[in-house]
């Protein structure tokens, strides 16, 4: 199991490099096929982006960019398009790209459907953030999955933080409140909290998921408080969806991209960008502790197309 | 799952049906818009090639262009070209006859595999098997205990050897260890593990060749992108599974995944986990889940459903007190219970034919908490009072409100429904037709 720790621009490219070679590659073939910008080749182009998961409507938008690109820019050949579509991405990811800055207490509020890596991505920001320095709680408001808690507990054993649980079965909100007084009275820099996985089209467990969010925004009105949702890089089309139900739920203003170290393309990521102006805080690209980063739109868009 | 990809392939073939000749634009208008819809539903986009493809040459044949309802013949056309990629029939476990038998199962990280492990061992247990479960997940932290819990309830026997076993070795003992105890189905639960991950894919093999699995289920997220296909193939490549077992199915995802692996990996879909209760284990009809998608209803399942949740002898008694009006909320309570068990109802609605794609009935939520309301009412009440319920007053009204938590109108709605419900089966039994209403069906039921 243990592998030479690679640096993490290095594990990015390599885990998007499978990204790469769907997406570059088949962009490269359709480029290559044609020589000229026509609408054949902008029909096939649009293939390539639906098939990326980038979704309909975000691959209109980008071929509709190109069309006036080509216009404005008197584009002839085919091989000046990738990095009209390069660029088309970075632009689309800083405009809505935001920093956290605020000198007060903060909270993360973990979101996501079931499976798609919340626990371990808390494992590694708590990992992060206590290694620059900032004092960590961690709460277990995963009360419903069997051994969620143990498995966020060695977590948080291996990131030196401290947790706040309860019994499995126990009222999540009780778990998030009393994170929140022991937030308080340690004076911690973050607290984290992790939730249970639930599917956005249940009803009763995303108004479960309110109520969480309402006693942070009440109980700890002085603290900043960050909603990040966890998306897994193989998801379809479905992402959007529980976005946009998620953002109804508990206000998400962050997204952290997980499973990057597959083949998916985490194509999913720029409709979500695109059509709900949620920015990428974080991306995973494995199972160790220090495969997290911050999100960076050109180094991300690069490593797809470099 | 499939609802918005049901409803836009409706709306594509809508358009067709009402014409009494169809020309070729037709159909390709029509063609380009369910090809739309089965890419946004994450449909791989090479099967969603060959599908617009067949089904144009079909309906440009003489089948449909000399039919009188042409629009109804490429209906035809796309529900028959969806059960061929999804494949005939439902695909039965292999036992093996002579000795214990063994399931491996695998797949990503957060597809569900510990969970649907547990849905799969309660289905064996209730099938008359004796399961063992073993924990082959030395990865991920507490996999092990989650496995723990989840055997627990569902009463299976989980083997393992904590985190420091190579998960080859936990696999051999657990032989042993099946052998001794006399278990006749042993499932194996391994990590979670990207499919280019070299060296866990071999250990997988490895595990495989020793064990030699009569079934190697792949665990597949039904949310799951283009990229399904190609995680199913690599799964595949160095597996050889037997089968998949689509998960988180109760999400709203459109199931593109289910309507691809079976076209690019031939290999059939055995199961769909649809929730975390452990009895949410379906077993998969290609067929019926076509007509799902085309809106056309699933009276097969909903009558399994109900004979799997319905006690015959129950059923029985009822039908006869139905006949003799002896109807009192003590039955209407058992019946709710009943009800229950089936599903949820929202559910249950989408596979009634011509529910699942009514316009009026869409977003319409079912809410269960009438039926806890409704549940509690009753409870509350004296014995007396449900065999009786004309002795239930102002004052009794009262306590039973407050008995339940509710009010005094929910009480009253529910006696005057109660009240409705016995007018109308007399009027079914003075009509002859009790003898064919058992079941729940022609009542109003109070939600």
């Amino acid at each position: 199991m243990n592998k030479e720790r690679k640096g993490f621009f290095a594990k990015l490219k390599e885990g998007l490099s499978k990204t790469k070679q769907n997406l570059t590659e088949q962009i490269e073939s359709v480029i290559f096929q044609y020589k000229k910008i026509d609408d054949d080749f902008l029909d096939e182009l649009e293939e390539v982006l639906i098939t990326s998961d980038m979704g309909v409507e975000t691959t209109m938008d980008i071929i509709d960019y190109i069309k006036e690109e080509t216009k404005k820019r008197k584009l002839e050949d085919t091989l000046e398009i990738k990095n009209v579509i390069k660029e088309y991405l970075v632009n689309l990811l800083e405009e809505n790209q935001e920093e956290t800055v605020t000198d007060k207490q903060r909270v993360i509020l973990v979101v996501g459907v079931n499976g798609v890596g919340k626990t371990t991505s808390i494992g590694k920001i708590a990992y992060r953030l206590k290694q620059s320095g900032k004092k960590v709680i961690v709460a277990a408001a995963d009360t419903f999955r069997a051994a969620a808690v143990e498995q966020l507990k060695e977590w948080c054993t291996r990131a030196g933080v401290d947790i706040i649980a309860s019994e499995q079965g126990s009222d999540p909100g009780a778990v998030v409140f009393d994170a929140i007084q022991a937030a308080k009275a340690r004076k911690s820099d973050v607290l984290i909290c992790d939730t249970a996985g639930r599917l956005h089209n249940k009803k009763n467990l995303m108004n479960e998921l309110s109520k969480i969010f309402k006693i942070l925004d009440k109980e700890f009105s002085e603290a900043h408080i960050d909603v990040y949702l966890v998306i897994d890089a193989t998801t379809g089309q479905n992402g959007i969806v529980q976005a946009k139900l998620f953002k109804e739920a508990a206000n998400i203003n962050g997204m952290i991209l997980t499973k990057l170290d597959g083949t998916a393309k985490g194509g999913i990521a720029f409709p979500i960008v695109n059509e709900l102006k949620i920015p990428i805080k974080y991306v995973g690209v494995g199972e160790q502790i220090d495969d997290l980063q911050d999100f960076k739109a050109q180094d991300f868009v690069d490593a797809i197309f470099e | 799952m499939f609802e918005n990809l049901s409803d836009k392939l409706q709306n594509a073939l809508k358009k067709l049906k009402g014409k009494g000749k169809l020309t070729e634009k037709d159909i390709d208008t029509a063609m380009r818009e369910v090809r739309l819809s089965l890419l946004e539903a994450d449909v791989n986009f090479k099967v969603v090639k060959d599908f617009i493809k067949s089904v144009k040459e079909r309906s440009l044949g003489s089948e449909v262009m000399d039919s009188l309802t042409p629009g109804q013949q490429v209906v035809k056309i796309v529900h028959e070209e969806l059960v061929n990629i999804m494949g005939k029939g439902e695909s039965k476990l292999k036992f093996n006859p002579n000795d214990i038998t063994y399931f491996m199962m695998c797949g990503l990280q957060g597809a569900g595999k510990t969970t649907a492990t547990g849905k799969l061992a309660r289905k064996l247990k209730k099938d008359g098997k004796r399961p063992l479960l073993v924990a082959c997940d030395v990865y991920r932290p507490a996999a092990i205990k989650q496995l723990q819990v989840v055997g627990q309830s569902v009463d299976v026997p989980v083997f393992e050897m904590g985190d420091k076993t190579s998960p080859l070795t936990i696999a051999k003992e657990a032989i042993k260890q099946a052998r001794k105890h006399g278990n006749d189905v042993v499932i194996i639960d391994t990590a979670g593990r990207l499919h280019i991950d070299d060296d866990l894919m071999d250990e997988l093999v490895e595990i495989k060749n020793t064990v030699k699995p009569d079934e190697i289920l792949l665990l597949l997220d039904a949310m799951t992108g283009q990229d399904a296909v190609k995680v199913a193939e690599t799964f595949n490549s160095y597996l050889d599974i037997t089968g998949v077992i689509l998960t988180k199915v109760d999400g709203d995802a459109r199931g593109g995944a289910a309507l691809s692996i079976r076209n690019v990996v031939d290999k059939p879909i055995k199961f769909l986990s649809v929730g975390e209760k452990m009895d949410q284990l379906e077993t998969f009809h290609p067929d019926r889940m076509a007509s799902r998608i085309l809106g056309m209803g699933d009276v097969l399942s909903i009558i399994e459903k109900a004979q799997d949740a319905f006690d015959e002898k129950q059923a029985m008694e009822l039908q006869k007190k139905l006949k003799t009006q002896d109807f009192d909320l003590e039955d209407f309570l058992a019946q709710l219970q009943q009800m229950k068990n089936m599903g949820p109802l929202d559910e249950l609605l989408e596979m009634i034919p011509g529910l699942g794609g009514n316009k009026k009935l869409k977003g319409l939520k079912v809410d269960e908490k009438e039926i806890v309301y409704t549940e509690a009412i009753i409870q509350s009440m004296t014995k007396k009072e449900r065999i009786n319920p004309s002795i239930i007053n102002g004052s009794r009204r009262k306590r039973i409100a407050a008995g339940s938590g509710t009010t005094v109108q929910r009480v009253n709605a529910l006696l005057k429904q109660y009240d409705e419900m016995r007018k109308m089966m007399k009027r079914f039994s003075t009509m002859g037709m009790g003898k064919k209403k058992g079941g729940f069906g022609g009542m109003r039921l109070p939600f």
